[in-house]
């Protein structure tokens, strides 16, 4: 009897085994199939696109070349990886000090403000598109640094949000013993309530990274005419008439997901952790 | 220790409430005022009452975007919820290595709208092309193009929210309707389904917003060919601002409802799913 029921479960086992491994098959497909097409000569991608390179298709690097040469990729790389990292810091240290002030000053105006920013996650881009980026010309925020300030306050709304959720939940007396102790308000912030806050900073630095590392509208209409981001470079390769240029934009594509996939192996535990922790919030 | 923090507004909240407002306060009141005036830059508006908003409700690349934006979130919404929890499910059973699927089903998330576009416009010609079509051919191409693609994108999400929810579930619960004799569709149905609607009402209003504000994916694999049939909402409003001139109104007003619609659906189903959620 026991043993039958143990061999049906390990048949189930199994046959759970078999559906997951082909499932993953099919998520990772995708990208293996640009990665060997990005080895191909051009007018093979299009006509044989899941054969794989053999000794007539195979073109070496010459995509690889064409692409940079045609996008300037790394230096597209560089303004990615800058404005990411100046915004996404920008981010997680000013709003979590608004988040702070807005939580333990309660008046009216700081309650107006909580719910002007848990307002502004719910506008979709379009909404403020002209008018954000004539503004941004305007007061000459149409560079790489300028642009931080623009991500610092269309991203405001949900890291105020996440971090004001997390500042609730610390006792007031933890921060009420730093000020006895003759701390200001600056040196308990940064010595007590930022270390304690320390998870939810990993979250909103992840899901704000996430999002402006692939951003592709808010970037091409503010900065887009003089500098450019990956997706930028990647969109580039469409020519005016729709017309791609196939070799070239496997090549991209996969120096595109190269840094990604990267970073997803190093990080990816606080990614998953961070992408729970956001979406119990949201 | 209130009075002391109060007077550290310049320091605490000064920055970030001056980038909010440049980037989000101002554009957004600009933008309602601006959506009920004729102009091509912000300084030559004129006003015109709402005129803007019969144009745009009588121009028929809204209603068609309006309606293929409608059908896409729809159909979207469902597979992907559907596959996320199934996967959810499968990867919650007591085996080992569910960490690694979770890693490989999670990953296309990271990857941008505009790579996958182009990632899946190779796959679907490659696909199409045994036909002798390519995508831009017919909308229904694009249309289901978008639905695999955003379905791939997805799926690995919501499933770690469905995951983390199944997880949630107090054992006992489950182990005494097993003793009782319920089925595995019973436990579903009367124990893991109620038990897990936080998790279904965060996972629905992410792919509904998600679906509803497509556009880089857009762009990069159709760019609304054939014609303007496979144009989503925010694509519309786009190309409206940027390729019409003299109809920059007209695409503020459709931002507007864009922004009205979206928020209207968003509440609606944060209202609605909330009401099934069960205390544990």
């Amino acid at each position: 009897m026991k043993s039958k029921a143990k061999r049906k479960s390990a048949l189930s086992h199994a046959l759970v085994y078999i559906v997951l491994i082909l499932l993953s098959a099919v998520f990772l497909a995708p990208i293996f199939i640009v990665f060997y097409n990005s080895f191909k000569s051009r007018l093979f991608i299009t006509s044989e696109p899941f054969a794989l390179p053999d000794s007539e298709t195979f073109a070496g690097l010459e995509n690889y070349t064409e692409g940079l040469s045609k996008t300037s990729f790394f230096s597209a790389f560089g303004t990615s990886l800058l404005i990411t990292v100046l915004s996404v810091a920008a981010i997680v240290l000013l709003t979590s000090m608004t988040a702070w002030y807005i939580t333990r000053v309660k008046n009216r105006f700081t309650k107006l403000l909580y719910y002007a920013f848990v307002f502004s996650m719910i506008v979709p881009f379009q909404m403020v598109m002209f008018t954000m980026v004539k503004t941004a010309n305007t007061l000459r925020l149409d560079n790489p640094l300028g642009i931080t300030l623009i991500y610092l306050g269309f991203g405001a709304g949900l890291s105020v949000f996440m971090f004001s959720g997390f500042v609730k939940s610390i006792p007031v007396e933890i921060e009420e013993a730093a000020m006895i102790d003759g701390c200001g308000p600056v040196r308990t912030f940064f010595l007590v309530v930022l270390p304690i806050m320390k998870p939810t900073a990993i979250t909103v630095a992840i899901l704000n990274t996430m999002w402006i590392w692939n951003d592709y509208l808010l970037p091409y209409l503010v900065i887009g005419t003089d500098y450019k981001t990956i997706p930028i470079a990647i969109q580039y390769l469409r020519g005016g008439y729709g017309s791609i240029d196939m070799g070239a934009m496997m090549a991209m594509l996969v120096l595109a997901i190269i840094p990604i996939v990267i970073f997803y192996l190093f990080c990816q535990k606080y990614i998953i952790k961070g992408v729970v922790a956001g979406a119990v919030k949201g | 220790m209130r009075k002391d923090l109060k007077k550290y507004f310049p320091v605490f909240a000064l920055p970030t409430l001056a980038a909010f407002c440049i980037a989000f306060v101002f554009p957004f009141l600009a933008g309602i005022v601006l959506s009920f005036t004729k102009f091509t830059t912000v300084t030559n508006a004129e006003w015109v009452g709402l005129e803007n908003y019969i144009k745009a409700f009588s121009n028929e690349d809204f209603l068609n975007a309006l309606w293929f934006t409608v059908k896409f979130t729809v159909v979207s919404v469902v597979t992907i919820n559907v596959f996320a929890f199934a996967l959810a499910l499968l990867l919650t059973r007591s085996i080992k290595g569910t960490n690694l699927f979770r890693t490989v089903f999670f990953m296309p998330n990271l990857i941008g709208g505009i790579v996958l576009g182009y990632i899946w416009l190779l796959l679907i010609n490659g696909v199409l092309q045994f036909f002798g079509v390519t995508i831009t051919f017919d909308a229904s191409y694009g249309f289901w193009g978008l639905v695999v693609l955003t379905n791939w994108q997805l799926i690995g999400y919501m499933m770690i929210i469905y995951i983390a929810g199944i997880q949630n579930i107090p054992s006992d619960l489950i182990d005494a309707a097993k003793v009782d004799g319920a089925s595995f569709w019973g436990i579903l149905r009367h124990v893991i389904i109620p038990m897990v609607m936080p998790s279904v009402t965060i996972c629905l209003f992410l792919t509904i917003t998600n679906s509803f504000k497509l556009f880089d994916a857009n762009l990069a694999l159709t760019d609304g060919a054939p014609g303007r049939e496979t144009t989503m909402l925010a694509l519309d409003i786009y190309k409206t601002f940027y390729a019409r001139t003299g109809w920059q109104g007209v695409g503020q007003a459709k931002a507007v409802v864009f922004f009205i619609l979206l928020a209207v659906i968003a509440l609606l189903q944060l209202v609605i799913t909330r009401r099934k959620e069960v205390e544990a």
